[in-house]
């Protein structure tokens, strides 16, 4: 099944448009372009960091790609299968290959069901194993994921965040999949709850060959989790690279921003930092600007940003940014500030 | 000069059906003039409970303010009546809460909002109320002032209605504001946005800031002294520079290895705080951090440490008393 192609996930030109209805025939009188043209891949083992604000279409991409939306265009390949148009019983088989961990541990499980029968669920629909062997395969599950499985017929509230948290993991891992979208995992954890659940998904990367798309809009966090790094922002993407090039060298003006807003533990570099604050608010999905569309919050806007799509390009090899004027902040001849 | 606030043995409970539950238990700090105080701890750590009991807005019951004292203008904040709270809370004392969309009234127009205090505590007729609330929203940084004034809270993204929130605050010139987590629910440039206003608004009104977060990093941006809270005690006091360069209390070793840093390397792996804090459900006998802490020792497990020195201005409440160096062979 396995191809000699490295990346285990291809994304080429996706788009997701979603129809604003109005009135009591529900007519469509607009689109939101949630994602609106993105394209990258996804190597074996490789975790891609997926950031941006709210609105700016990452869990989107991710729900699009797990085909839990069917996307508006573009293509899909998974393992190098085209999975854009896949129906029926041919996505059924695919689904135990990719996989989804949700942001919210308190709203993703059904609080009537036991932790035994949350993560024997995968099983029973898929029809893997007899009762005998879902049981087992949901201990071992358990303890991988650093549960108690003596746990087993405890229902959702009794446990923690983090430990529903890793209720939600084993439910992902039940099927063993290849590709898991870990969609804000940690975003709703207690400090010292995401330092767990981030080093058991790293555990389980590395024992489990897992590749990730984890979506997050903590940036501090996806510099410590992921290899690249994508940048969204109003359904396109702004910049992408290995992850310390990213952070030493982003070219985006909205990168740079992005980064600078992020506070660091530290006061000594606190009060010496330089920081990008940008004005105004996201616009709207609906009605994005014309031209470049971070060109109303950008600093560095000018004519041309406000009439042309910035093309997406490599800079640098790996180093991937749309900005009509990389070239003249690569060479430090402008400055965001 | 005697500080602006003083707080001494504060203890809070609240009484549940499952039982009492000690979420302040004793807690003392001051807070000077013009002085930011970084409050940090995780949820349920008492952050919260102890400034909405200074403030008397714990309803009672479930709540119980136990004991304690606060000394704010040489008066007892705890023993005031009513009715001398309510001029103390919004004129003197104010604060902004985490999600903006709650705290304000939906079928309001945001001038009305604003200008309820500045009528109600300073006397203001309503055209001089409408004077300041263009001024406050201008101090705050909405555009188009006059014009935003008789619009409704859901016309305003996230941001802006924190700024509405923080005109609110500050509609009677506070000698106090208290902030609790007013950026999480944000996108992290509309924070960095909210954090710079309120470090431009304190130089500039001369006010106390407590800024209550879950966040190591708003903190070391915006606090001169930091007070971290675990399980209703506070468990490690320093200035803000003393207290990230050695921090001492293991549980904020063990935090500040759990965040990664956006202009770090990849470090192998973050420290892990196994488990989770107690229920509260009793008074901690012991220390209650004992449970998850790698370096207790016999007494962590029979007495709970008090706050006590270990350098100038800087306090922990440990038996064992940790540095940066053993950090590796405990998380």
């Amino acid at each position: 099944m396995a191809s000699n192609d490295s990346a285990l996930v291809r994304v080429a030109n996706l788009k997701k448009h979603f129809p604003i209805r109005r009135g009591v025939f529900q007519r469509t009188i607009g689109w939101v372009k949630a994602v609106d043209g993105v394209s990258f891949e996804i190597k074996r083992g490789e975790t891609l960091g997926l950031v941006g604000e709210s609105g700016c279409g990452k869990t989107t991409v991710g729900r699009t790609i797990l085909r839990l939306y069917p996307p508006t265009g573009g293509r899909i390949l998974f393992d190098s299968v085209d999975v854009t148009a896949l129906k029926g019983e041919t996505l059924r088989r695919l689904r135990p290959r990719m996989q989804m961990i949700f942001q919210d541990p308190y709203a993703s499980l059904d609080p009537r069901s036991t932790v035994g029968e949350l993560i024997a669920e995968p099983l029973l629909i898929h029809g893997l194993a007899d009762r005998q062997g879902r049981r087992e395969r949901v201990k071992q599950l358990m303890e991988l994921v650093g549960l108690n499985p003596a746990y087993l017929t405890r229902y959702p509230h009794e446990f923690s965040g983090g430990q529903r948290q890793r209720i939600g993991i084993a439910r992902a891992l039940a099927l063993n999949p290849e590709f898991i979208v870990c969609d804000e995992p940690i975003a709703a954890l207690d400090v010292s709850v995401q330092a767990q659940v981030v080093n058991l998904l790293e555990e389980l990367q590395e024992k489990l060959e897992l590749t990730y798309l984890f979506v997050a809009h903590d940036l501090s966090m996806v510099r410590h989790i992921a290899d690249r790094v994508l940048v969204m922002y109003l359904g396109k993407m702004m910049e992408m690279s290995e992850r310390d090039e990213l952070y030493d060298n982003p070219l985006h003006p909205y990168t740079q921003a992005l980064l600078s807003a992020v506070p660091v533990p530290d006061p000594v570099v606190e009060e010496a930092r330089r920081r990008i604050i940008l004005q105004g608010d996201v616009p709207s999905p609906a009605n994005p600007p014309k031209g470049c569309v971070f060109h109303t919050r950008c600093p560095l806007a000018i004519d041309v940003c406000r009439q042309a799509e910035p093309e997406w390009r490599e800079f640098t090899p790996g180093h991937f940014v749309a900005c009509h004027r990389a070239q003249e902040i690569a060479r430090k001849e402008v400055v965001v500030h | 000069m005697p500080p602006l606030l003083q707080v001494s043995d504060l203890a809070t409970r609240f009484h549940t059906p499952e039982g009492t539950v000690h979420a302040v238990n004793g807690v003392s700090f001051e807070l000077k003039e013009g002085e930011t105080l970084g409050v940090v701890g995780e949820s349920g750590c008492g952050k919260s409970v102890t400034m909405l009991s200074l403030l008397r807005l714990i309803p009672q019951p479930p709540g119980e303010i136990a004991r304690g004292e606060a000394l704010f203008a040489g008066r007892d904040l705890l023993q005031l009546t009513t009715d001398q709270m309510r001029q103390v809370r919004g004129a003197q004392i104010a604060m902004v809460f985490q999600d903006p969309m709650t705290s304000l009234n939906p079928v309001m127009t945001i001038g009305r909002q604003i200008s309820e205090s500045p009528v109600e505590h300073l006397g203001m007729n309503q055209q001089q109320a409408r004077a300041r609330t263009i001024e406050l929203l201008q101090l705050v940084g909405i555009p188009d002032a006059e014009k935003r004034l008789d619009d409704y809270p859901h016309q305003f993204s996230g941001g802006m209605r924190q700024r509405v929130m923080i005109a609110i605050a500050l509609a009677c010139n506070p000698q106090v504001l208290i902030a609790d987590e007013p950026t999480t629910a944000l996108d992290v440039t509309i924070q960095a946005q909210i954090i710079e206003l309120v470090k431009r608004l304190r130089a500039e009104l001369g006010m106390a800031v407590i800024w209550i977060t879950h966040d190591l990093g708003i903190v070391a941006g915006i606090a001169q002294r930091v007070q971290v809270m675990y399980a209703g005690y506070i468990v490690e006091r320093a200035d803000v520079k003393e207290l990230y360069a050695n921090p001492r209390h293991p549980y904020t070793l063990g935090l500040m290895g759990a965040v990664p840093r956006v202009d770090g390397r990849h470090s192998h792996r973050l420290a892990n705080i196994q488990g989770r804090p107690p229920d509260l459900l009793t008074e901690p006998r012991a220390c209650p951090f004992a449970p998850r802490c790698p370096f207790s020792i016999e007494q962590c497990w029979q007495e709970n440490p008090a706050l006590r020195e270990v350098g100038p201005r800087h306090a922990i409440a440990c038996w064992v008393d940790v540095t940066k160096e053993d950090v590796g062979r405990g998380f």
